[in-house]
């Protein structure tokens, strides 16, 4: 475990807690419950997840935005999470990056969806113009026209999350379980999943190179202070009211009842902190093992 | 530019309106208004609740309403719901506190009624207050008014 930074006078503390193939419900039950819960500003960063997985917007409907029929088929899960936007479908090959922050953390920036998607917008500029045409183009962030990085937001009282998927790399195959959403940006026009997206490893040298630079650029705003996983208390961020991020297994299943097999589709993911903690312990082992037989992990 | 500010304060004045004049968000009298941008609408024990146009303005075109249950309880200063607009869900926090016991599922079909009428079609919920002492530590029009000025100049 690293040492903590000496604290920068006058930046307030972020803490960063970096994961890998960390289970994304239970990443997005972590954020809801320290967005709610913590007086503290967090980054969080994890290296892909375990299984294809489909991320949905609070108000998605699956019958909407989801082909049902190959989803239930390949049993992929579909989960709501608790901040708005669109639908992703994210793998092994998805880096997320996650930003909680106190509304004042940020001197003069206004807790609105704007001022904050322009704020992050100009933090990951720093760190990707050198790589391609970077661009915040309607609250995605693209090289030209695109899409590499898909965010949302979620603003309460005093407090802001924005976390965002970042396509380093994406198995094109997956692109065929979600339909083309109704409500899509402009820029678009009306272009597939693969004529849209692109991977960002085709721009940026490593994951290392964006994730140093994404903290170094973080560095200028607030005194960074690595965090792990387990420094966190059993209950520590529970959360007081009903979670909004969860498992649409069952609407999903409802929604296609007549497929047979639904029973086999309704997996809800209630990963245990000692789960999602084992999961990464594993394939921190696995990532070790590589390295001393020369793989790089980028 | 400065007539048509004269024509809008004299309009406002008539309609028992106030503008500030950097945004022109809407400001209704003998309404009370919270800090976190919701207004109350107090008849009798009910108070209808709502965002304020400051509040839509600055959020962007609402396309989902997060209604709560009729019958839950609403806490002064704590959320009950939230709007969605532009990827963010942002909570709606309740002025009063007592029993939920109106939503209006018209935004269900139409959230953008909070963007064009954010203090009559694009109301949110009823609640029958129980403590009417928390209407002290609400602000007037005027008083929100300044306070959306400050704010708005600190950023």
């Amino acid at each position: 475990m690293a040492l903590p930074q000496a604290i920068k006078a006058g930046l307030p503390c972020m803490n960063l807690l970096r994961m890998t193939a960390v289970p994304i419900l239970e990443q997005l039950y972590l954020e809801e419950r320290l967005l709610r819960t913590s007086a503290e500003n967090w980054c969080i960063i994890n290296h892909g997840t375990s299984l294809p997985t489909i991320v949905m917007g609070i108000s998605g409907r699956p019958s909407e935005l989801v082909e049902l029929k190959p989803v239930l088929r390949d049993q992929i899960p579909v989960i709501r999470r608790f901040s708005g936007g669109g639908t992703v479908i994210i793998d092994n090959g998805t880096l997320f990056v996650s930003l909680i922050c106190n509304k004042n953390a940020i001197p003069g920036l206004q807790p609105y969806p704007h001022p904050i998607m322009s704020w992050t917008g100009q933090m990951y500029g720093q760190v990707l113009h050198e790589f391609g045409d970077f661009h915040l183009r309607e609250n995605d962030y693209a090289f030209n026209s695109h899409k590499f990085g898909g965010n949302a937001q979620s603003i309460i009282k005093d407090r802001w999350i924005h976390h965002t998927s970042f396509l380093w790399d994406y198995d094109a195959r997956n692109m065929e379980y979600l339909k083309l959403p109704s409500r899509a940006p402009k820029y678009r026009s009306a272009r597939s999943h693969v004529e849209f997206l692109c991977r960002m490893k085709n721009y940026v040298p490593s994951r290392t190179t964006f994730i140093e630079g994404t903290i170094k650029s973080l560095g200028g705003h607030f005194s960074i202070r690595p965090f792990d996983l387990d420094e966190l208390e059993d209950n520590e961020f529970d959360l007081t009211t009903p979670e909004n991020t969860r498992s649409l297994a069952k609407d999903v299943a409802s929604e296609k009842d007549d497929i047979a097999g639904t029973r086999n589709c309704e997996r809800v993911y209630r990963w245990s902190k000692k789960d999602a903690h084992d999961a990464s312990k594993d394939e921190k082992l696995r990532m070790k093992s590589a390295q001393e037989e020369g793989q790089s992990w980028i | 530019m400065a007539s048509r500010l004269m024509w809008a304060s004299q309009a406002a004045s008539f309609l028992r309106i106030s503008l500030f004049s950097r945004a022109f968000s809407t400001v209704i009298k003998d309404l009370k208004y919270s800090d976190t941008h919701e207004w109350a609408k107090v008849d009798g024990s009910s108070v209808t609740i709502g965002i304020t146009d400051h509040a839509q303005d600055h959020l962007g075109d609402v396309v989902y309403v997060e209604l709560p249950e009729v019958g839950a309880n609403a806490k002064q200063g704590k959320n009950f719901g939230s709007v969605e607009s532009v990827k963010a869900t942002s909570d709606v926090n309740s002025p009063v506190s007592g029993e939920i016991v109106e939503v209006n599922s018209e935004l269900n079909g139409s959230p953008g009624l909070i963007n064009g009428s954010p203090f009559e079609k694009g109301w949110i919920i009823k609640v029958k207050m129980s403590d009417a002492g928390e209407l002290n530590s609400l602000m007037d029009s005027e008083q929100y008014s300044k306070f959306c000025e400050e704010e708005d100049a600190k950023h």
